[in-house]
């Protein structure tokens, strides 16, 4: 069985191999020279060249991509192309039990899909360390491994997105018993997964830190104004200390502790907004003092900023607990699988 | 005398479709078992029950002894030439041979081997871009190599032209005498059932017609032509099959074991074809009657 598994998965296998091959080859060439620069430079985000940074991004976009490819055109063929070709009549009529026939398709593909997944992870993983969270003394940065652009596309969870987008991609055929609707269905569903996880689930995998702390100007990390005219509320955010640090909320708290908007006086404190005409071209600070005092008289007033956030040393944890929850999803779907293949398709 | 199929009360039923209904039968071991019926019986789905990628909605079948597909030991007793004989286009007859090898404990590769050697089939040519008859025959090889006690074939020369069809029947009656495998096939063509099949079952309509010994049905089935009469009037132990009438006379085809003994018929012996015909004829016109039901 595993014979008729690989000579029927081989092309597919191979194609991905080759593009997973391919650009770890790329990884490889150039990951030496970061880590070199890493240990060189305290600011390796002022040494990097557009190159760098463009193939930073791209191992986070191949990294999302390939379970969606993997779901698509590995699992939800798997069983729907032996229905739709009416295969399933000769492979289910040998001397092979359906339960072993799935079992071996389904495991075979989903230990490749893991471990094409996992040696791409581990490529761009330890080619992206030096970068993650590269900050610039005077501009930009790239995102830390613990935001939700970088997290899935680091370490182990990507092992279990390709799981469950194999188990699920499988799953789907087997119910539509159709290779086309399934592998649109995957697709959407793998897709809106990999949205909804970080959005709702993954804040809350691992219990989070929180921090209330007065104003200062070393802290402020930006205020955001409304677009609605003058009298609009403003909002303020400021920094955890570590950059690392995943914030998931950043709010103004009055003196009793409810979550407000910044008092309306605060408006003064901040530079007038540019005349018309004179287009988006950047605004003359306030100068530092005024920023001083404005601070001064919040934390006066008993505001503070009530912080939540994941800590940048929670990275492993969340790794473990995300990726223990989609090995527990797939574990759930495959037994849904085995049951629609031994059951409904009788 | 052993089955190798044996149905009780079968049934299957899709959402709203009844596919098969009620169906008890015994096919004996040892026989080329011919199924017959029009399109959309429920050939399909009976031999489907009995190779087990189907599961009844009520009653039992039991093939060889145990549940169709319930584990690999039973599922080694019976090959199965499925309808349209799917193989994978993508790969070769001489990966087929070893896809049978690798699943099959049983796996007879000389009998594999020397078929395909005589069927002048290339080991290298993928079966995507083999002829239905050799595709055909390829199935048919997997099925026969397997070494099964019952070899099922649904099907199997439907889509065949007159000769393939001839050449593949005649393959799998050699292969019956060699291996001594018991065999059932459907076919809606009676012509081709009638040179290797001994034994019968009619279904129509989801119901089994008629079953038993192809001779023996031959002998029991008369045509009776004679003036116009009504069918009220005949002797009991003559079961009126189908009937046809025109003002002045009527034909009638009867299953008796008794001579028929009335001068006013003119009595005629049918043929295997006409005997099918006659059922499934016999059905669309009237309702149920006694006959109907299955016999033997």
């Amino acid at each position: 069985m595993i014979w008729l598994t690989w000579r029927q998965f081989r092309l597919q296998a191979a194609a991905v191999a080759a593009v997973a091959v391919a650009f770890a080859l790329v990884l490889a060439a150039t990951g030496r020279r970061l880590a070199d620069l890493a240990t060189t430079y305290r600011d390796v985000f002022d040494h990097l060249t557009a190159n760098d940074r463009h193939l930073f991004y791209a191992g986070i976009v191949v990294i999302a991509v390939a379970p969606v490819i993997i779901g698509v055109f590995w699992g939800a063929p798997l069983v729907a192309r032996e229905l739709e070709a009416g295969t399933h009549r000769l492979a289910w009529t040998q001397s092979v039990t359906r339960t072993r026939w799935l079992a071996t398709k389904l495991g075979v593909t989903t230990l490749a899909a893991a471990a094409a997944v996992g040696l791409l992870t581990l490529a761009v993983t330890w080619w992206s360390q030096p970068l993650d969270g590269a900050l610039s003394s005077t501009h930009g940065s790239l995102p830390s491994r613990l935001t939700p652009v970088s997290f899935a596309m680091r370490g182990i969870v990507p092992v279990g997105y390709a799981v469950f987008a194999v188990v699920l991609g499988a799953t789907l055929g087997a119910v539509f018993r159709r290779s086309l609707p399934a592998m649109a269905v995957t697709l959407a569903v793998v897709t809106f997964v990999q949205i909804a996880v970080p959005t709702w689930i993954r804040p809350h995998l691992v219990s989070t830190a929180e921090q209330t702390v007065t104003f200062s100007r070393e802290k402020l990390d930006g205020i955001s104004i409304s677009d609605n005219g003058p009298g609009s509320p403003l909002k303020l955010t400021v920094r955890t200390g570590n950059p690392g640090n995943w914030v998931l909320s950043n709010q103004t708290v009055d003196a009793s502790g409810r979550a407000v908007n910044l008092p309306s006086w605060f408006a003064s404190c901040l530079p007038p907004p540019p005349p018309p005409g004179s287009g988006n071209g950047p605004v003359k600070a306030q100068g530092p003092d005024t920023m001083d005092a404005c601070f001064t008289r919040l934390n006066a007033e008993g505001y503070r900023q009530h912080l939540v956030y994941q800590p940048a040393n929670h990275f492993w944890p969340l790794q473990w607990a995300e990726l223990a929850l989609y090995l527990v999803v797939s574990a759930l779907l495959a037994g849904c699988c085995f049951w629609w293949v031994r059951r409904r398709l009788s | 005398m052993t089955a190798v199929v044996r149905a009780t009360g079968l049934g299957k039923r899709y959402r709203r479709r009844r596919a098969l209904s009620d169906c008890t039968l015994e096919i004996p071991a040892g026989h080329v078992t011919g199924l017959v019926g029009p399109n959309g019986a429920g050939k399909t789905t009976l031999l489907s029950l009995a190779v087990g990628l189907l599961a009844p909605t009520s009653g039992t079948i039991e093939v060889c002894g145990g549940r169709p597909a319930a584990d690999a030991e039973q599922l080694a007793k019976v090959g199965f030439v499925a309808q349209d004989t799917p193989t994978y286009p993508g790969l070769t007859v001489a990966e087929h041979l070893r896809l049978g090898a690798r699943l099959n404990p049983g796996w007879d590769d000389a009998v594999a081997s020397s078929r395909v050697r005589r069927l002048g089939l290339d080991p290298e040519q993928r079966a995507g871009r083999l002829s239905g008859g050799q595709r055909a025959q390829l199935a048919l090889t997997l099925g026969l190599a397997k070494r099964p006690e019952l070899l099922i074939l649904d099907e199997p020369v439907a889509s065949l032209d007159p000769l393939a069809r001839r050449e593949f029947l005649q393959v799998l009656m050699e292969a019956v005498a060699e291996h001594e495998v018991s065999v059932l096939l459907s076919s809606h063509v009676v012509s081709d059932l009638e040179r290797v099949c001994d034994h019968l079952v009619v279904l129509v309509d989801s119901k089994v017609r008629v079953e038993g010994d192809v001779e023996s049905l031959l002998e029991s089935h008369l045509r009776l032509t004679g003036p116009r009469r009504d069918l009220a009037t005949l002797p009991a132990d003559q079961h009126v099959v189908s009937a046809s009438h025109t003002d002045r006379q009527s034909t009638l085809v009867v299953r008796t074991d008794a001579p028929v003994l009335d001068p006013s018929w003119t009595v005629g012996r049918l043929g295997l074809e006409d005997l099918v015909l006659a059922y499934m004829e016999g059905t669309r016109a009237e309702a149920p009657s006694p006959v109907m039901e299955v016999l033997g």
